[in-house]
């Protein structure tokens, strides 16, 4: 059979991003708002789609109701084709009993006849819940020039950090040697951003492979990654340069949102090549009052601010009222602060009111602090202190 | 709603006295208030309302407008059934009427008879208001009206242009509708927004084209106020006419009012308009903004009081802005001062450049200049 589609992305979004606290209480990590109006997996689309990749499934498990909902027809992506288009991939039960995904490469296994539906040559296999911006087009040139098996995504960590990822080791024309999952003892600090480019073939014959291995625990840098090495696969490192994060925890969440407001951010959302999309909160340009004072800081549409606001990142539809102070804060969508309430260091999510002189406040100037997590839909009533 | 269709009057010659603003587009895209053009007022209150079926008669200048309202999107007015549909002009047998709106309903006469809708709310594009058509229709059906059509009270102290007022009854009939240009205190100022059934409006539309009169208004409404059961209806919220740089930049500025900004971007439902993709604002270290309506894409780093900065405007460090209107894309150099000055979209504002508009009119800058 010709093949369709040159290539069709499979982005994994089960995660629970069980590190993130309060945050993914009632919605997926891919789905974690990010960056003033986003949410962590627009960046992901917003890649397939800038890419010219079209059709895209998104295979989701962890309580993906809000994910769904941002989804819709992936109208904001461009991604509602008649050909392809979105395609949300959850488990599902058949003839014989259905089963959860086990594993990011058991999740995949299980919508092979969704790979096999649209025919491609390659399948790109992403994460939907990093942050960064990339061409994937120029890495399946990559591919097709190395004339590789397989492609992973890498990039240079700092050496700690290096263990929390897939460890890569590359002879000089990039050619994969050695593969590592989280390896107590990284041997480089060239790391899988976990973006695999797979041949659809191999990919599809790997995976089998993977099934049926009782002792495989079916995800793509422990089992099958490492498999197709030791079978002498033709895999490389594509090398990425740019911004890149995998926000695991609450810290890090603030940390990315807070690279944003740097003078020359690494992560441009301002580029009108390759922009971000979302979906549209349809809300009127943002209102500040008299007495608002706002430096450093992103403000999205519908906020209404009357206190001082620096160094904050400020989501869609925010209220903060007269002498409220909002220093190196995430205040959610649709968040409302009163009047005299002082803000420093903290994450505030979705809907939560904070109510009339309150105080959350962290005193510490740790470059990476400890940041306090304000639950979503909370009242918290005038006057409360919430302290780190 | 499901009977009554909507009609969006872009087909009224009245960009004349927008001047340089009117240069490259009709009145109905108009940027507004930040974001918007000015027919995502009635059509967001069309849609909104659940109106599903909604044509835009158009007259010139209409490339902006098409570009602005797409497929209908933005609304949910891209269907297959109904929708939005933009209808150009063109003239029957090279023949055209003086006025361009009744050519218009004669032209697509069509649309109206292929259209399983009875009820018709006709509306001018260059109305801001935030409205339930929804209410409007019920209470034209419990007043069981032939025609209703909207106003609001105008403010006193205020330079108008020529309106229409009305004269009511106590049960809020229409007695008597006038011209005027001095507004006395609440006066009920008319809305070029009406309601009336298919056929009536049809007869209308007819009627008066033999005649080879004036509008719909002049023609169809007035004539008739005594054989037809006419009714008002008020806005009480917001609602403003653009037909001038006047009123344009006055009413810009009354959005700088919290409250305002509340009642026309969200209450009853909330204002559509194109979807730009655009990031937040961003505020760099040194940018005083107060008293401003600020849209997303803007990266700030001078001054900017009393004033409306549109999609990706860029202002320079040690700029001031003051009470200014500023459209998508502009760009101000370090240091510039600018005072009581609308810059249509694009313009670029080299470093240190001075602009002041006087005290009675607002400095008005072309689309794209170079200053």
């Amino acid at each position: 059979m010709i093949p369709k589609k040159e290539c069709i992305a499979m982005l994994l979004a089960g995660g629970e991003g069980r590190r993130m606290g309060f945050l993914t209480k009632e919605l997926a990590k891919p789905a974690v708002p990010f960056g003033g109006k986003y949410r962590i997996i627009d960046f992901t689309l917003s890649n397939c789609a800038n890419s010219g990749i079209y059709t895209v499934g998104v295979l989701t498990q962890y309580k993906p109701l809000v994910l769904n909902s941002h989804l819709g027809n992936g109208i904001p992506w461009d991604l509602d084709r008649k050909e392809g288009g979105v395609t949300i991939l959850p488990p599902f039960v058949r003839e014989k009993g259905g089963e959860w995904y086990r594993g990011t490469a058991n999740a995949v296994y299980q919508n092979l006849f969704f790979i096999e539906q649209h025919n491609p040559c390659y399948v790109l296999v992403a994460s939907g819940d990093h942050i960064y911006k990339m061409d994937y087009s120029l890495m399946i040139k990559y591919h097709q020039d190395k004339n590789a098996d397989a492609t992973i995504a890498a990039i240079k960590v700092p050496w700690k950090e290096a263990s929390r990822f897939g460890v890569m080791h590359t002879e000089e024309d990039g050619r994969i040697t050695d593969f590592a999952e989280k390896p107590q003892l990284p041997r480089s600090n060239l790391v899988s951003m976990g973006v695999y480019l797979f041949n659809r073939k191999l990919l599809t014959k790997y995976l089998r492979i993977d099934d049926i291995n009782p002792l495989s625990e079916n995800d793509f840098g422990r089992d099958v990654i490492p498999l197709m090495l030791q079978d002498g696969c033709r895999m490389f490192a594509y090398p990425f340069y740019g911004y890149w994060r995998d926000v695991g925890t609450v810290e890090s969440l603030w940390e990315a949102n807070m690279d944003l407001l740097a003078v020359e951010p690494e992560l441009n959302l301002y580029d009108q090549n390759w922009r971000i999309y979302t979906v549209d909160p349809s809300q009127p340009p943002h209102y500040l009052a008299d007495t608002a004072c706002v430096e450093q800081s992103m403000v999205s549409e519908g906020c209404n601010i009357y206190g001082t606001v620096r160094r904050s990142v400020l989501f869609t539809g925010v209220q903060a009222g007269e002498g409220s102070l909002i220093e190196e804060s995430v205040i959610m969508p649709y968040v409302r602060i009163g009047r005299n309430v002082q803000v420093r260091r903290a994450i505030i999510d979705e809907y939560t009111e904070v109510k009339d002189g309150c105080r959350i406040f962290n005193n510490s100037h740790a470059e990476t602090p400890q940041i306090i997590l304000v639950e979503e839909n909370m009242i918290i009533q005038e006057n409360s202190e919430i302290n780190r | 709603m499901k009977n009554v269709m909507g009609v969006i009057n872009v087909s009224k010659k009245s960009g004349d006295q927008l001047g340089l603003l009117a240069k490259h587009r009709c009145i109905a895209s108009m940027p507004f208030g930040g974001k918007y053009r000015l027919i995502d007022f009635v059509l967001s209150g069309m849609a909104n309302s659940g109106i599903q079926n909604v044509a835009v008669f158009t007259r010139e200048k209409y490339g902006s407008l098409m570009n602005h309202l797409g497929s209908g999107k933005s609304w949910d007015l891209s269907r297959k059934q109904d929708g939005l549909i933009i209808l150009p002009p063109h003239s029957l047998d090279g023949y055209v009427l003086p006025d361009f709106e009744l050519n218009s309903y004669l032209a697509h006469k069509d649309f109206f008879d292929r259209s399983s809708q009875n009820t018709v709310v006709v509306a001018s594009s260059n109305i801001v208001c935030n409205v339930s058509f929804r209410d409007a229709v019920r209470y034209h059906e419990e007043k069981g009206a032939d025609i209703t059509v909207f106003y609001s009270e105008s403010l006193p102290g205020i330079a108008w242009p020529l309106r229409h007022n009305l004269a009511l009854n106590d049960e809020g009939m229409v007695l008597n509708i006038v011209e005027r240009t001095n507004q006395l205190l609440s006066a009920r100022v008319l809305l070029e927004i009406y309601i009336l059934s298919k056929p009536l409006l049809m007869e209308l539309v007819e009627d008066s084209a033999q005649n080879r009169d004036a509008g719909l208004l002049t023609a169809g409404i007035i004539p008739n106020l005594h054989n037809l059961k006419v009714y008002a209806y008020a806005l009480s919220r917001f609602s403003a006419v653009i037909d001038s740089v006047d009123l344009y930049y006055r009413h810009s500025m009354e959005l700088l009012c919290r409250q305002t900004w509340e009642e026309l971007f969200f209450i009853p439902g909330h204002v559509q308009t194109k979807f730009t993709d655009e990031p937040p604002a961003r505020y760099l270290e040194g940018s005083a903004v107060c008293g401003s309506l600020l849209a997303n894409g803007c990266t700030i780093a001078g001054t900017v009081k009393n004033s409306i900065l549109f999609e990706g405007v860029k202002v320079g460090q040690g700029a001031y802005i003051n009470n200014s209107i500023i459209m998508q894309k502009c760009e101000i150099g370090q240091g510039a001062v600018l005072d009581r000055v609308i810059l249509d979209k694009d313009v670029y504002v080299s470093a240190g450049k001075v602009l002041m508009g006087d005290n009675s009119k607002p400095l008005v800058v072309e689309k794209r200049r170079i200053l």
